[in-house]
Protein backbone atom coordinates (compact mmCIF):
# COMPACT_ATOMS: atom_id res chain seq x y z
CA UNK A 1 0.00 0.00 0.00
CA UNK A 2 1.30 3.41 -1.17
CA UNK A 3 1.75 6.20 1.64
CA UNK A 4 0.20 8.73 -0.26
CA UNK A 5 -2.27 8.63 -3.69
CA UNK A 6 0.68 9.81 -6.76
CA UNK A 7 -0.33 13.22 -8.61
CA UNK A 8 -1.40 12.85 -12.46
CA UNK A 9 1.59 15.95 -12.17
CA UNK A 10 4.10 13.79 -11.19
CA UNK A 11 6.90 12.39 -13.42
CA UNK A 12 7.51 8.80 -12.48
CA UNK A 13 11.37 8.10 -13.05
CA UNK A 14 12.39 7.36 -9.84
CA UNK A 15 9.09 6.07 -8.21
CA UNK A 16 7.97 3.90 -11.83
CA UNK A 17 7.87 0.73 -9.23
CA UNK A 18 6.01 2.18 -6.51
CA UNK A 19 2.61 0.66 -6.31
CA UNK A 20 3.88 -2.46 -8.55
CA UNK A 21 2.80 -5.61 -6.59
CA UNK A 22 5.85 -6.91 -4.55
CA UNK A 23 7.86 -4.22 -5.83
CA UNK A 24 10.86 -4.70 -4.21
CA UNK A 25 11.33 -8.13 -5.18
CA UNK A 26 13.89 -8.60 -7.97
CA UNK A 27 11.46 -10.24 -10.43
CA UNK A 28 9.25 -7.66 -10.46
CA UNK A 29 12.53 -5.29 -10.77
CA UNK A 30 13.70 -7.50 -13.50
CA UNK A 31 10.09 -7.20 -15.68
CA UNK A 32 10.07 -3.18 -15.54
CA UNK A 33 14.21 -2.55 -17.05
CA UNK A 34 15.73 -4.03 -13.75
CA UNK A 35 19.76 -3.84 -13.94
CA UNK A 36 19.66 -2.59 -17.65
CA UNK A 37 21.07 0.64 -16.80
CA UNK A 38 24.25 -1.47 -15.04
CA UNK A 39 24.60 -4.12 -18.33
CA UNK A 40 24.60 -0.76 -19.99
CA UNK A 41 27.63 0.72 -17.62
CA UNK A 42 29.30 -2.84 -18.65
CA UNK A 43 29.92 -2.20 -21.87
CA UNK A 44 31.56 1.65 -21.20
CA UNK A 45 34.63 2.98 -20.09
CA UNK A 46 34.51 4.47 -16.33
CA UNK A 47 35.47 8.20 -18.01
CA UNK A 48 32.52 7.43 -20.16
CA UNK A 49 30.05 6.34 -17.57
CA UNK A 50 31.36 9.47 -15.28
CA UNK A 51 30.68 11.92 -18.70
CA UNK A 52 27.23 10.24 -18.90
CA UNK A 53 26.54 11.54 -15.29
CA UNK A 54 27.84 15.18 -15.54
CA UNK A 55 26.46 15.05 -19.32
CA UNK A 56 22.80 14.69 -17.26
CA UNK A 57 23.22 17.43 -14.67
CA UNK A 58 22.43 14.73 -12.04
CA UNK A 59 23.25 17.32 -8.74
CA UNK A 60 23.31 15.59 -4.96
CA UNK A 61 19.69 14.85 -3.45
CA UNK A 62 20.99 14.77 0.24
CA UNK A 63 20.91 18.98 -0.03
CA UNK A 64 24.51 20.46 -0.98
CA UNK A 65 23.18 19.67 -5.20
CA UNK A 66 27.02 19.38 -5.67
CA UNK A 67 27.28 17.37 -9.59
CA UNK A 68 27.03 13.34 -8.87
CA UNK A 69 29.63 13.35 -11.84
CA UNK A 70 32.32 15.78 -10.61
CA UNK A 71 31.79 14.28 -7.33
CA UNK A 72 32.76 10.89 -9.05
CA UNK A 73 35.72 12.24 -11.02
CA UNK A 74 37.81 13.27 -7.79
CA UNK A 75 38.33 9.87 -7.37
CA UNK A 76 41.92 8.42 -7.83
CA UNK A 77 41.39 5.87 -9.42
CA UNK A 78 45.02 4.83 -9.82
CA UNK A 79 45.36 4.91 -6.09
CA UNK A 80 46.24 1.37 -4.61
CA UNK A 81 43.84 1.41 -1.75
CA UNK A 82 41.07 -0.03 -2.28
CA UNK A 83 37.90 2.21 -3.37
CA UNK A 84 34.35 2.00 -1.30
CA UNK A 85 31.12 2.92 -2.51
CA UNK A 86 29.23 4.50 0.33
CA UNK A 87 25.40 4.93 0.56
CA UNK A 88 24.06 7.86 2.70
CA UNK A 89 20.59 6.22 3.73
CA UNK A 90 20.59 8.54 7.27
CA UNK A 91 18.00 10.47 5.95
CA UNK A 92 17.73 12.59 9.34
CA UNK A 93 16.86 16.49 7.67
CA UNK A 94 13.59 17.48 9.10
CA UNK A 95 10.89 17.32 6.60
CA UNK A 96 12.33 14.69 4.58
CA UNK A 97 11.12 11.55 4.35
CA UNK A 98 11.73 10.37 0.98
CA UNK A 99 14.91 7.68 0.45
CA UNK A 100 12.50 5.42 3.18
CA UNK A 101 10.35 4.94 0.10
CA UNK A 102 13.22 4.54 -2.49
CA UNK A 103 14.39 1.24 -0.04
CA UNK A 104 11.13 0.30 0.32
CA UNK A 105 10.15 0.03 -2.49
CA UNK A 106 12.85 -0.39 -4.86
CA UNK A 107 15.48 -1.66 -3.01
CA UNK A 108 17.22 -3.07 -6.02
CA UNK A 109 17.52 0.12 -7.74
CA UNK A 110 19.87 1.47 -4.86
CA UNK A 111 22.01 -1.46 -5.56
CA UNK A 112 22.21 -0.52 -9.56
CA UNK A 113 23.03 2.63 -8.63
CA UNK A 114 25.40 1.45 -6.35
CA UNK A 115 26.81 -0.90 -9.46
CA UNK A 116 27.45 1.67 -11.28
CA UNK A 117 29.32 4.03 -9.35
CA UNK A 118 31.56 1.25 -8.41
CA UNK A 119 32.05 0.54 -12.15
CA UNK A 120 32.91 4.32 -12.30
CA UNK A 121 35.29 4.14 -9.35
CA UNK A 122 36.58 0.53 -9.47
CA UNK A 123 35.27 -0.52 -6.38
CA UNK A 124 34.65 -4.10 -5.41
CA UNK A 125 32.94 -2.82 -2.24
CA UNK A 126 29.97 -1.38 -0.53
CA UNK A 127 28.02 0.03 2.39
CA UNK A 128 24.55 1.71 3.15
CA UNK A 129 24.40 3.14 6.19
CA UNK A 130 20.81 3.17 7.49
CA UNK A 131 19.88 5.25 10.21
CA UNK A 132 18.95 2.65 12.92
CA UNK A 133 15.14 3.89 13.53
CA UNK A 134 14.58 2.88 9.75
CA UNK A 135 15.11 -1.10 10.89
CA UNK A 136 12.65 -2.20 8.35
CA UNK A 137 14.43 -1.45 5.55
CA UNK A 138 17.18 -2.89 6.84
CA UNK A 139 15.36 -5.93 6.84
CA UNK A 140 14.30 -4.97 3.23
CA UNK A 141 17.46 -4.39 1.67
CA UNK A 142 18.90 -7.41 2.90
CA UNK A 143 16.65 -9.41 1.34
CA UNK A 144 17.12 -7.47 -1.75
CA UNK A 145 21.41 -7.95 -1.31
CA UNK A 146 20.98 -11.74 -0.95
CA UNK A 147 18.51 -11.66 -4.15
CA UNK A 148 20.85 -9.95 -5.79
CA UNK A 149 23.59 -12.37 -5.33
CA UNK A 150 21.48 -15.33 -5.88
CA UNK A 151 20.41 -13.78 -9.80
CA UNK A 152 24.76 -13.02 -9.60
CA UNK A 153 24.06 -9.32 -10.39
CA UNK A 154 26.60 -8.83 -7.09
CA UNK A 155 29.37 -11.30 -6.32
CA UNK A 156 32.56 -12.24 -7.85
CA UNK A 157 32.59 -11.51 -12.18
CA UNK A 158 29.19 -10.47 -12.40
CA UNK A 159 27.63 -11.22 -15.53
CA UNK A 160 30.32 -12.99 -17.03
CA UNK A 161 32.54 -10.10 -17.03
CA UNK A 162 35.89 -9.08 -15.26
CA UNK A 163 34.12 -6.51 -12.42
CA UNK A 164 33.39 -7.58 -9.21
CA UNK A 165 31.41 -5.73 -6.30
CA UNK A 166 29.06 -6.81 -2.94
CA UNK A 167 27.54 -4.56 -0.58
CA UNK A 168 26.24 -4.53 2.81
CA UNK A 169 24.32 -2.67 5.38
CA UNK A 170 25.11 -0.75 8.44
CA UNK A 171 22.98 0.27 11.15
CA UNK A 172 22.90 3.63 12.44
CA UNK A 173 22.14 4.37 15.96
CA UNK A 174 19.92 7.55 16.20
CA UNK A 175 22.38 10.93 15.32
CA UNK A 176 21.22 13.69 12.97
CA UNK A 177 24.85 14.72 12.21
CA UNK A 178 25.68 11.49 10.59
CA UNK A 179 24.17 12.32 7.74
CA UNK A 180 27.27 14.91 7.37
CA UNK A 181 29.23 13.00 5.13
CA UNK A 182 32.47 12.76 6.75
CA UNK A 183 30.83 12.17 10.23
CA UNK A 184 28.85 9.20 8.85
CA UNK A 185 32.53 7.82 7.91
CA UNK A 186 33.64 8.44 11.49
CA UNK A 187 30.14 6.63 12.85
CA UNK A 188 30.87 3.72 10.68
CA UNK A 189 34.56 3.05 11.84
CA UNK A 190 32.77 2.93 14.47
CA UNK A 191 33.40 5.97 16.54
CA UNK A 192 31.54 9.08 17.35
CA UNK A 193 29.91 10.27 14.82
CA UNK A 194 32.53 13.99 14.74
CA UNK A 195 33.06 15.33 11.26
CA UNK A 196 36.00 15.41 10.00
CA UNK A 197 38.06 18.00 8.97
CA UNK A 198 37.69 18.86 5.20
CA UNK A 199 40.16 18.39 2.46
CA UNK A 200 40.51 15.65 2.06
CA UNK A 201 37.27 14.86 0.70
CA UNK A 202 35.60 11.54 1.27
CA UNK A 203 36.45 10.95 -2.61
CA UNK A 204 40.59 10.97 -1.97
CA UNK A 205 40.01 9.90 1.99
CA UNK A 206 37.04 8.53 2.63
CA UNK A 207 36.05 5.16 4.20
CA UNK A 208 39.62 3.44 6.31
CA UNK A 209 40.99 6.91 4.86
CA UNK A 210 40.27 5.14 1.26
CA UNK A 211 38.86 6.44 -1.66
CA UNK A 212 35.15 6.58 -1.45
CA UNK A 213 32.15 7.75 -3.53
CA UNK A 214 29.78 8.69 -0.75
CA UNK A 215 25.68 9.85 -2.18
CA UNK A 216 22.76 10.19 -1.31
CA UNK A 217 20.07 6.96 -1.97
CA UNK A 218 17.88 9.44 -4.08
CA UNK A 219 21.17 10.12 -6.07
CA UNK A 220 22.65 6.79 -6.45
CA UNK A 221 19.30 5.72 -7.20
CA UNK A 222 19.07 8.66 -10.62
CA UNK A 223 22.24 6.76 -11.75
CA UNK A 224 20.23 3.75 -13.78
CA UNK A 225 17.66 5.70 -15.38
CA UNK A 226 20.31 8.45 -16.69
CA UNK A 227 22.30 5.61 -18.37
CA UNK A 228 18.93 4.21 -19.53
CA UNK A 229 17.39 6.59 -21.23
CA UNK A 230 20.67 8.49 -21.80
CA UNK A 231 22.10 11.98 -20.35
CA UNK A 232 20.45 14.57 -22.67
CA UNK A 233 16.93 12.97 -22.23
CA UNK A 234 17.18 13.03 -18.46
CA UNK A 235 18.95 16.24 -18.40
CA UNK A 236 15.72 17.80 -20.45
CA UNK A 237 13.02 16.45 -17.79
CA UNK A 238 14.46 19.40 -15.80
CA UNK A 239 15.93 23.11 -16.12
CA UNK A 240 19.17 24.33 -16.97
CA UNK A 241 22.20 22.53 -14.57
CA UNK A 242 19.47 20.42 -12.91
CA UNK A 243 18.97 17.63 -14.52
CA UNK A 244 15.82 15.28 -13.90
CA UNK A 245 13.50 14.89 -11.64
CA UNK A 246 12.88 14.49 -7.72
CA UNK A 247 11.34 13.46 -4.66
CA UNK A 248 9.40 16.21 -2.99
CA UNK A 249 7.99 15.42 0.47
CA UNK A 250 4.93 17.86 1.04
CA UNK A 251 4.42 18.17 4.38
CA UNK A 252 2.52 20.71 7.18
CA UNK A 253 -0.82 22.89 6.67
CA UNK A 254 -2.01 21.52 3.08
CA UNK A 255 -4.60 19.30 2.32
CA UNK A 256 -2.71 16.11 0.45
CA UNK A 257 0.32 16.08 2.35
CA UNK A 258 2.53 13.23 0.59
CA UNK A 259 6.03 12.41 -1.18
CA UNK A 260 5.72 13.31 -5.04
CA UNK A 261 8.40 13.10 -7.71
CA UNK A 262 8.22 16.24 -10.13
CA UNK A 263 10.73 17.79 -12.86
CA UNK A 264 13.66 19.93 -11.07
CA UNK A 265 12.05 23.44 -11.35
CA UNK A 266 8.55 22.82 -10.65
CA UNK A 267 6.95 26.13 -9.56
CA UNK A 268 6.71 26.14 -5.83
CA UNK A 269 3.14 27.69 -5.85
CA UNK A 270 1.54 25.04 -8.39
CA UNK A 271 3.01 21.97 -5.67
CA UNK A 272 1.24 23.64 -3.08
CA UNK A 273 -1.93 24.63 -4.87
CA UNK A 274 -1.70 21.40 -7.48
CA UNK A 275 -0.03 18.60 -6.27
CA UNK A 276 -0.47 19.56 -2.76
CA UNK A 277 -4.09 19.88 -2.93
CA UNK A 278 -4.45 23.87 -1.48
CA UNK A 279 -4.11 24.93 2.21
CA UNK A 280 -5.82 23.04 4.75
CA UNK A 281 -8.89 24.53 5.76
CA UNK A 282 -9.03 27.51 3.28
CA UNK A 283 -6.43 29.11 5.23
CA UNK A 284 -3.74 31.57 4.05
CA UNK A 285 0.01 30.59 3.23
CA UNK A 286 2.09 32.42 5.90
CA UNK A 287 5.60 30.81 5.29
CA UNK A 288 7.54 27.69 3.54
CA UNK A 289 10.70 25.81 4.57
CA UNK A 290 11.14 25.23 0.80
CA UNK A 291 13.92 21.85 1.36
CA UNK A 292 14.73 20.33 4.83
CA UNK A 293 14.66 22.49 8.08
CA UNK A 294 18.06 23.58 7.42
CA UNK A 295 16.63 26.14 4.56
CA UNK A 296 16.21 29.86 5.30
CA UNK A 297 12.19 30.55 5.15
CA UNK A 298 10.27 31.72 2.56
CA UNK A 299 7.66 34.17 3.24
CA UNK A 300 4.22 33.59 1.13
CA UNK A 301 4.81 36.67 -1.17
CA UNK A 302 8.36 35.02 -2.24
CA UNK A 303 6.80 31.53 -2.85
CA UNK A 304 6.39 32.27 -6.63
CA UNK A 305 9.72 30.30 -7.51
CA UNK A 306 11.04 27.12 -9.10
CA UNK A 307 11.94 24.27 -7.09
CA UNK A 308 15.72 23.94 -8.69
CA UNK A 309 18.70 24.75 -6.60
CA UNK A 310 19.80 27.51 -8.73
CA UNK A 311 16.52 29.56 -8.19
CA UNK A 312 15.66 28.87 -4.83
CA UNK A 313 19.95 29.99 -4.28
CA UNK A 314 18.58 33.38 -6.08
CA UNK A 315 16.00 33.40 -3.63
CA UNK A 316 18.51 33.31 -1.08
CA UNK A 317 17.27 29.91 -0.04
CA UNK A 318 18.07 26.45 -0.99
CA UNK A 319 16.56 23.27 -2.27
CA UNK A 320 18.33 21.56 0.27
CA UNK A 321 16.64 17.64 0.76
CA UNK A 322 13.48 18.22 -0.93
CA UNK A 323 11.31 19.02 2.16
CA UNK A 324 9.14 21.30 1.79
CA UNK A 325 7.27 22.35 4.74
CA UNK A 326 4.24 24.34 4.35
CA UNK A 327 2.86 26.63 7.36
CA UNK A 328 -0.41 28.74 7.22
CA UNK A 329 -1.35 31.91 8.87
CA UNK A 330 -1.66 30.46 12.36
CA UNK A 331 1.45 29.41 12.85
CA UNK A 332 3.89 30.62 15.55
CA UNK A 333 7.18 31.88 13.67
CA UNK A 334 8.72 32.64 16.88
CA UNK A 335 7.83 28.68 17.75
CA UNK A 336 8.91 27.46 14.62
CA UNK A 337 11.76 29.01 14.88
CA UNK A 338 12.25 27.90 18.62
CA UNK A 339 11.60 24.42 17.54
CA UNK A 340 13.58 24.22 14.80
CA UNK A 341 16.70 25.19 17.12
CA UNK A 342 15.83 22.72 19.90
CA UNK A 343 16.55 20.24 17.26
CA UNK A 344 19.97 21.61 16.39
CA UNK A 345 21.19 22.34 19.70
CA UNK A 346 19.87 18.49 20.32
CA UNK A 347 22.02 17.15 17.38
CA UNK A 348 25.24 19.31 17.55
CA UNK A 349 28.12 17.43 18.32
CA UNK A 350 29.71 19.33 20.52
CA UNK A 351 32.97 18.88 18.53
CA UNK A 352 33.42 22.82 17.78
CA UNK A 353 32.52 25.61 20.40
CA UNK A 354 30.28 27.84 18.07
CA UNK A 355 27.66 25.22 17.03
CA UNK A 356 27.52 23.74 20.16
CA UNK A 357 27.39 27.05 22.06
CA UNK A 358 25.55 29.13 19.50
CA UNK A 359 22.84 26.36 19.03
CA UNK A 360 22.12 26.26 22.81
CA UNK A 361 22.32 29.80 23.48
CA UNK A 362 19.83 30.15 20.77
CA UNK A 363 17.94 27.81 22.15
CA UNK A 364 17.60 29.37 25.40
CA UNK A 365 17.13 33.05 23.95
CA UNK A 366 13.93 31.48 21.73
CA UNK A 367 12.21 29.73 24.44
CA UNK A 368 12.22 32.69 26.80
CA UNK A 369 10.98 34.70 23.66
CA UNK A 370 8.04 32.60 23.24
CA UNK A 371 7.22 32.35 26.53
CA UNK A 372 7.06 36.18 26.71
CA UNK A 373 10.24 37.45 28.74
CA UNK A 374 11.89 38.19 25.71
CA UNK A 375 13.68 42.20 25.26
CA UNK A 376 13.53 44.08 22.37
CA UNK A 377 16.96 43.79 21.86
CA UNK A 378 17.15 39.97 22.09
CA UNK A 379 15.61 40.47 18.60
CA UNK A 380 18.59 41.82 17.40
CA UNK A 381 20.81 39.28 19.49
CA UNK A 382 19.64 36.27 18.20
CA UNK A 383 20.21 37.74 14.62
CA UNK A 384 23.56 38.92 15.81
CA UNK A 385 24.38 35.16 17.52
CA UNK A 386 23.11 33.26 14.27
CA UNK A 387 25.57 35.21 11.85
CA UNK A 388 28.49 34.75 14.22
CA UNK A 389 27.92 30.84 13.66
CA UNK A 390 27.95 30.70 9.76
CA UNK A 391 31.07 29.75 8.19
CA UNK A 392 32.19 29.18 11.49
CA UNK A 393 31.85 25.80 12.22
CA UNK A 394 33.98 22.30 11.27
CA UNK A 395 30.79 20.99 9.49
CA UNK A 396 27.51 22.70 7.93
CA UNK A 397 24.86 21.87 11.00
CA UNK A 398 25.99 25.58 12.37
CA UNK A 399 24.96 27.25 9.27
CA UNK A 400 21.97 24.78 9.12
CA UNK A 401 21.15 25.83 12.49
CA UNK A 402 21.74 29.61 11.91
CA UNK A 403 20.28 30.09 8.79
CA UNK A 404 16.65 29.25 9.39
CA UNK A 405 16.91 31.53 12.39
CA UNK A 406 17.92 34.59 10.61
CA UNK A 407 15.59 34.27 7.84
CA UNK A 408 12.56 33.95 10.94
CA UNK A 409 13.99 36.60 12.75
CA UNK A 410 14.41 39.07 9.72
CA UNK A 411 11.07 37.95 8.10
CA UNK A 412 8.72 37.72 11.24
CA UNK A 413 9.97 40.92 13.48
CA UNK A 414 6.78 41.67 14.20
CA UNK A 415 5.84 38.55 15.70
CA UNK A 416 8.59 38.64 17.89
CA UNK A 417 7.84 41.90 18.63
CA UNK A 418 3.93 40.65 19.54
CA UNK A 419 5.76 38.10 22.18
CA UNK A 420 7.18 41.07 24.36
CA UNK A 421 6.55 42.71 27.33
CA UNK A 422 4.86 39.20 28.79
CA UNK A 423 2.28 38.82 26.56
CA UNK A 424 0.96 35.59 25.68
CA UNK A 425 1.86 33.90 22.49
CA UNK A 426 -0.90 35.64 19.79
CA UNK A 427 -1.35 32.14 18.37
CA UNK A 428 -1.99 29.28 20.91
CA UNK A 429 -5.56 30.10 21.21
CA UNK A 430 -5.56 30.55 17.40
CA UNK A 431 -4.52 26.84 17.12
CA UNK A 432 -6.39 25.66 20.14
CA UNK A 433 -9.23 26.65 17.79
CA UNK A 434 -8.47 24.78 14.97
CA UNK A 435 -7.53 21.85 16.82
CA UNK A 436 -10.71 21.77 19.09
CA UNK B 1 28.09 -13.49 28.02
CA UNK B 2 26.39 -14.86 24.82
CA UNK B 3 23.28 -13.50 23.05
CA UNK B 4 20.44 -15.77 21.64
CA UNK B 5 21.11 -18.33 18.73
CA UNK B 6 19.42 -16.15 16.20
CA UNK B 7 21.41 -12.90 17.27
CA UNK B 8 25.10 -14.95 17.50
CA UNK B 9 24.50 -15.93 13.79
CA UNK B 10 23.42 -12.09 13.10
CA UNK B 11 26.49 -10.77 14.92
CA UNK B 12 29.16 -13.60 13.33
CA UNK B 13 27.80 -12.74 9.91
CA UNK B 14 28.32 -8.44 10.97
CA UNK B 15 31.60 -9.06 11.58
CA UNK B 16 32.13 -11.01 8.29
CA UNK B 17 31.03 -7.50 6.39
CA UNK B 18 33.72 -5.36 6.93
CA UNK B 19 37.51 -5.88 5.34
CA UNK B 20 40.07 -7.94 7.45
CA UNK B 21 41.24 -5.91 10.61
CA UNK B 22 38.70 -3.18 10.81
CA UNK B 23 35.92 -4.90 12.88
CA UNK B 24 35.53 -1.81 15.26
CA UNK B 25 33.13 -0.81 12.19
CA UNK B 26 30.82 -3.44 13.90
CA UNK B 27 30.48 -1.72 17.09
CA UNK B 28 28.05 1.08 16.77
CA UNK B 29 25.54 -1.72 14.69
CA UNK B 30 26.40 -4.73 17.69
CA UNK B 31 25.14 -2.09 20.39
CA UNK B 32 22.30 -1.62 18.75
CA UNK B 33 21.19 -5.00 18.19
CA UNK B 34 22.53 -5.95 21.51
CA UNK B 35 20.44 -3.69 23.34
CA UNK B 36 17.06 -4.53 21.69
CA UNK B 37 17.68 -8.05 22.96
CA UNK B 38 19.18 -7.38 26.48
CA UNK B 39 16.96 -4.02 27.18
CA UNK B 40 19.56 -1.71 27.66
CA UNK B 41 23.34 -1.27 27.10
CA UNK B 42 24.40 -3.04 29.94
CA UNK B 43 27.80 -3.39 31.37
CA UNK B 44 27.89 -6.48 30.61
CA UNK B 45 27.02 -5.54 27.58
CA UNK B 46 29.74 -2.94 26.74
CA UNK B 47 32.69 -5.08 27.85
CA UNK B 48 31.16 -7.95 25.26
CA UNK B 49 30.97 -5.91 22.37
CA UNK B 50 34.07 -4.36 23.41
CA UNK B 51 35.81 -8.07 23.28
CA UNK B 52 34.32 -8.85 19.76
CA UNK B 53 34.71 -6.32 18.04
CA UNK B 54 38.81 -5.86 19.64
CA UNK B 55 38.81 -2.03 21.16
CA UNK B 56 38.59 -1.35 24.80
CA UNK B 57 35.62 -0.65 27.12
CA UNK B 58 35.89 2.62 27.23
CA UNK B 59 35.42 3.62 23.67
CA UNK B 60 32.67 1.66 23.46
CA UNK B 61 31.22 4.03 26.48
CA UNK B 62 32.45 7.12 24.97
CA UNK B 63 30.77 5.46 21.48
CA UNK B 64 27.46 4.64 23.18
CA UNK B 65 26.94 8.47 25.17
CA UNK B 66 27.14 9.61 21.34
CA UNK B 67 23.86 8.23 19.61
CA UNK B 68 20.88 9.07 21.07
CA UNK B 69 19.02 5.70 20.46
CA UNK B 70 21.93 3.96 22.58
CA UNK B 71 20.90 3.90 26.02
CA UNK B 72 21.91 2.08 29.66
CA UNK B 73 18.76 2.56 31.65
CA UNK B 74 16.43 -0.13 30.70
CA UNK B 75 13.34 1.23 28.38
CA UNK B 76 9.33 -0.54 28.80
CA UNK B 77 8.64 -3.51 26.79
CA UNK B 78 6.99 -0.79 24.34
CA UNK B 79 9.28 2.18 23.77
CA UNK B 80 6.72 5.14 22.79
CA UNK B 81 8.48 7.79 20.77
CA UNK B 82 6.67 10.79 19.73
CA UNK B 83 7.57 12.98 17.13
CA UNK B 84 7.27 16.47 18.00
CA UNK B 85 9.60 18.30 15.35
CA UNK B 86 8.55 20.79 12.86
CA UNK B 87 6.00 18.83 9.83
CA UNK B 88 4.63 17.23 13.35
CA UNK B 89 4.47 20.13 15.40
CA UNK B 90 2.39 21.89 12.29
CA UNK B 91 -0.08 19.07 12.82
CA UNK B 92 -0.89 18.20 16.02
CA UNK B 93 2.24 16.32 17.61
CA UNK B 94 3.41 18.20 20.64
CA UNK B 95 -0.51 17.72 21.88
CA UNK B 96 0.10 14.03 21.29
CA UNK B 97 2.96 14.48 23.60
CA UNK B 98 1.39 16.58 26.31
CA UNK B 99 -1.73 13.36 25.81
CA UNK B 100 0.72 10.73 26.27
CA UNK B 101 2.22 12.28 29.12
CA UNK B 102 -0.68 12.96 30.82
CA UNK B 103 -2.15 9.10 30.14
CA UNK B 104 1.04 7.58 31.25
CA UNK B 105 1.96 9.90 33.97
CA UNK B 106 5.90 9.88 33.15
CA UNK B 107 7.58 12.18 30.99
CA UNK B 108 10.65 12.21 29.08
CA UNK B 109 12.64 8.80 28.60
CA UNK B 110 10.74 7.80 32.06
CA UNK B 111 9.08 4.66 32.41
CA UNK B 112 5.86 3.16 33.79
CA UNK B 113 5.62 2.21 37.29
CA UNK B 114 5.24 -1.53 36.20
CA UNK B 115 8.15 -1.49 33.93
CA UNK B 116 5.95 -2.45 30.75
CA UNK B 117 6.03 1.30 28.73
CA UNK B 118 8.54 4.00 28.37
CA UNK B 119 7.92 7.30 26.78
CA UNK B 120 10.40 9.61 24.69
CA UNK B 121 10.13 12.58 22.95
CA UNK B 122 12.16 12.22 19.12
CA UNK B 123 13.31 14.18 16.53
CA UNK B 124 12.50 13.86 13.01
CA UNK B 125 11.70 9.93 12.44
CA UNK B 126 10.92 10.61 8.65
CA UNK B 127 7.60 10.37 8.60
CA UNK B 128 7.05 14.21 7.66
CA UNK B 129 4.38 13.62 4.87
CA UNK B 130 2.57 11.52 6.85
CA UNK B 131 2.63 13.68 10.03
CA UNK B 132 1.93 13.18 13.19
CA UNK B 133 4.30 10.18 13.63
CA UNK B 134 4.95 7.85 16.11
CA UNK B 135 7.35 4.81 16.75
CA UNK B 136 6.69 2.26 18.63
CA UNK B 137 9.99 0.10 19.27
CA UNK B 138 10.57 0.29 15.56
CA UNK B 139 7.24 0.37 14.22
CA UNK B 140 5.83 3.41 12.55
CA UNK B 141 2.75 5.04 12.70
CA UNK B 142 1.44 7.65 10.83
CA UNK B 143 -1.42 10.37 10.57
CA UNK B 144 -1.87 9.83 14.52
CA UNK B 145 -4.93 11.64 15.85
CA UNK B 146 -5.47 11.44 19.65
CA UNK B 147 -8.22 8.77 19.43
CA UNK B 148 -5.89 6.45 17.89
CA UNK B 149 -3.07 7.24 20.37
CA UNK B 150 -5.39 6.57 23.36
CA UNK B 151 -6.14 3.02 21.69
CA UNK B 152 -2.66 2.41 21.06
CA UNK B 153 -1.59 3.10 24.84
CA UNK B 154 -4.33 1.08 26.09
CA UNK B 155 -3.45 -1.95 24.00
CA UNK B 156 0.16 -1.43 24.76
CA UNK B 157 -0.36 -2.01 28.35
CA UNK B 158 -1.75 -5.05 27.64
CA UNK B 159 0.77 -7.99 27.86
CA UNK B 160 0.91 -9.47 24.49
Amino acid sequence: MLYNEPHPLEVKILTKRFGLPNSASIDTFLATEGYKGFEKALTMTPDAIINEVKASGLRGRGGAGFSTGMKWSFLPRNSPKPKYIMVNADESEPGTCKDRLLIEYDPHSLIEGMLIAALAAGSNLGYIYIRGEYRYLIDIMDRAIVEARERGFLGNNIKGSEFSFDCHTHSGAGAYECGEESALLESFEGKRGIPRIRPPFPAVAGAYQCPTVLNNVETFCSAPPILLMGAQAYAGLGTPKNGGTRLFCLSGHINKPGVYELPMGFPLMRMIEEVGGGMRGGKKLKAVIPGGSSCPVLKADECDVLMDFDSLAAAQSMLGSGGVVVMDEDTCMVKAALRIMRFYAHESCGWCIPCREGTTWLKKLLTRFHEGMGQRSDIILIGDLAKNMLGRTFCPLGDAAALPTISIVEKFTEEFEAHLEGRPCPYEHASQLVRA
Amino acid sequence: MTFSPEMEARFAAMLLKYPEGRQRSALVPMLLYAQDEVGAVTPEVVNEVARRVGVDPLQVDEVLTYYSMLHRQKWGRKHLQICTNISCLLVGGEELWHQACKKLGIGHREVTADGEISLEEVECIGACSWAPAIQVNYDFYHNVTPEKLDELIDTMGKKS
